[in-house]
């Protein structure tokens, strides 16, 4: 593991959260099929899924937690690394391409001034590119956590994310 | 031209998460007629009716259960493959979010055909906001009796589990799909053993998309020659399509195999959006081929899409207007499989990421003739040694391109303008 990759797994996680955690998956000692299940609501739960997180699922769940730095790293929407409140994803896929998605990608960039992939300083917004969000009659398309928004223009985009940040959402 | 409403017969007329709603439509009658069919019976059905699965494969269904229906355990499972990632498709969700009875009811017939008793749902994550309904739903088709133990006084069991994903296209290659139900990265096995004979957790499993399920009460309540007199005679049935992209009414349509694309490009979605002409069409999602303007008086069914060196697939239909560029289109394609590459086989690893640079360097002006080659190579060798269809599938939009779009590859190697690959270029 190179020095950046380990900087992002080592963030560390108050212990009452950790106990959360635990709580979490001791319910399913020497069950590995309920490790989606349990990633996902920890995630919920703590910023990211680093190390100290792992240590403790590994642990309750009785399986090695190189298993679950692996199972992590494998799927897009689980992360090793802290992420903003409100997760931006932007869909990369064809069907939005065609529709402008690049003119939303800018738009979003210049509104919260950081690049696709990082995170505002407050700790508030992630940019994220994502495949098909399933939504195409509505490209181009982002989902905000759980909130989808489509048909979006750069004007509109802007609009959004200010109710974002005004929080009126 | 109008639409024939067999799946989406009960889409925004009842409550979706009401399993009462569902059974005064008729629904779960063809679920009470399964239980008192004996398992060959009903597969004896389901391949008279001729139905092909509608995922992608086109693979007759009855086949996939006669394997696990052959294979001799206690326990089997009915799997429902909803992880709907083919970029441009939303039709599995139309039907989850808008019918969900019509899924469970097509997952318990196929339950009673193979002597299954539990089921699961995987459920992408790109999708959060369709598993509460999916959960109320199964929770409602419990209190009906029409899921859990002793289902409609039959005394046959079968429930279901929903498990998410968590964004993963190879997730929906089915053994990918059952690594990560068993909580591992979902990285595709080696096959044989199929999963009809060893599936999920080592059983024989039965695994079917969200579409071709919702087709299993419909043929069962109905009988297999109503069944075949809709569609062709190589595609029988109706079929979802996702139209998007650059056409005036996007949306989900359900017509009979065998539709006419031109038709439905401009008579159904009403031609190409703010005047523009079209460029071209990618029938099956990215991992579909790419045909030209000329070529688009063609009968959407499994064969004859494969007859023309494409693929129905999934039935999304992707309408690329003239301001795109189809090299640009086609690296958009090629960035999505190299990122979604699980990683563990070498050809798909490596030769979707070298194939990305090389339409990369194209698009950059600075192609040449023998890079052409180059990619035609690879995208053979990953078409033949790729693990799975994920693999197999990023040579079909590089080799239908080069072979439809010629001339557009040609004038970037002569380093003539392109104005959609030379503006922004690496933005």
């Amino acid at each position: 593991m190179n020095q950046d990759a380990y900087n992002a797994y080592s963030h560390k996680t108050s212990s009452d959260q950790l106990v959360e955690v635990a709580k979490i998956a001791a319910p399913y000692k020497n069950r590995p099929e309920m490790l989606m299940s349990v990633v996902i609501q920890v995630q919920r739960k703590v910023r990211a899924l680093s190390e100290d997180v792992a240590a403790v699922i590994a642990r309750e769940m009785g399986i090695p937690q190189t298993n679950v730095y692996s199972f992590i790293t494998f799927y897009a929407m689980l992360s090793v690394k802290p992420r903003g409140k409100y997760i931006i994803r932007m869909c990369e896929s064809a069907p939005c391409h065609v529709r402008g998605a690049k003119e939303i990608v800018r738009a979003l960039e210049k509104m919260l001034n950081i690049k696709m992939g990082e995170t505002t300083e407050d700790g508030r917004f992630t940019l994220e590119y994502c495949p098909c969000l399933g939504i195409c009659d509505i490209s181009p398309a982002i989902m905000i956590n759980h909130e989808t928004y489509g048909n979006l223009t750069p004007g509109s985009v802007t609009q959004l994310i200010k109710r974002y940040i005004r929080e009126d959402v | 031209m109008e639409e024939m409403r067999i799946l989406l017969r009960n889409k925004d007329k009842i409550n979706p998460t009401s399993a009462q709603d569902y059974i005064q439509t008729g629904g779960y009658e063809a679920l009470r007629k399964a239980l008192s069919m004996d398992g060959q019976e009903i597969i004896d059905t389901l391949k008279a009716a001729g139905l092909r699965g509608r995922g992608g494969a086109g693979f007759p269904t009855h086949m996939k259960m006669q394997f696990a229906k052959n294979a001799e355990d206690d326990v089997k499972y009915v799997v429902c493959n909803a992880d709907e990632g083919e970029p441009g498709t939303n039709k599995d969700r139309v039907l989850l979010t808008t019918d969900p009875n019509s899924v469970f009811e097509g997952m318990a017939i196929a339950a009673k055909a193979i002597g299954a008793h539990k089921g699961f749902i995987y459920l992408r994550a790109e999708y959060p906001y369709v598993f509460p309904i999916l959960k109320e739903a199964i929770e409602n088709a419990r209190a009906a009796r029409c899921l859990g133990d002793d289902i409609l006084g039959s005394g046959f069991s079968f429930d279901i589990e929903i498990h998410s994903g968590a964004g993963a296209y190879v997730c929906g290659e089915e053994t990918a799909l059952f690594e990560s139900i068993e909580g591992h990265r979902g990285e595709p096995r080696y096959r044989p053993p199929f999963p009809g004979t060893k599936g999920l957790f080592g059983k024989p499993t039965l695994l079917n998309n969200v579409e071709t399920l919702a087709n299993f009460a419909p043929i069962l309540r109905n009988g297999p020659d109503w069944f075949r007199k809709i569609g062709s005679e190589g595609s029988p049935g109706t079929k979802l399509f996702t139209i998007c992209g650059n056409v005036n009414h996007r949306g989900v349509y359900e017509f009979p195999m065998g539709v006419n694309l031109k038709e439905i490009i401009y008579d159904v979605c009403g031609g190409i959006a703010e005047g523009k002409g079209l460029l071209a069409v990618q029938t099956g999602g990215s991992s579909g081929a790419i045909i030209n303007a000329t070529q688009i008086d063609l009968p959407l069914d499994i064969d004859h899409v494969s007859a023309s060196g494409g693929r129905l697939g999934c039935g999304t239909i992707l309408v690329i207007d003239d301001t795109n560029c189809i090299v640009d289109i086609v690296r958009n394609n090629l960035d999505f499989f190299r990122s979604e590459s699980c990683g563990q086989c070498t050809p798909c690893r490596e030769g979707g990421t070298h194939l990305y640079e090389l339409i990369c360097k194209i698009c950059d002006g600075k192609g040449t003739l023998r890079d052409m080659d180059t990619i035609v190579d690879l995208a053979n060798t990953m078409r033949i040694t790729a693990l799975c269809g994920l693999g197999h599938s990023t040579a079909v939009p590089v080799l239908t391109s080069l072979q439809n779009f010629r001339e557009v590859y040609e004038s970037h190697l002569d380093g003539d303008y392109c104005p959609v690959c030379g503006k922004d270029w690496g933005n």
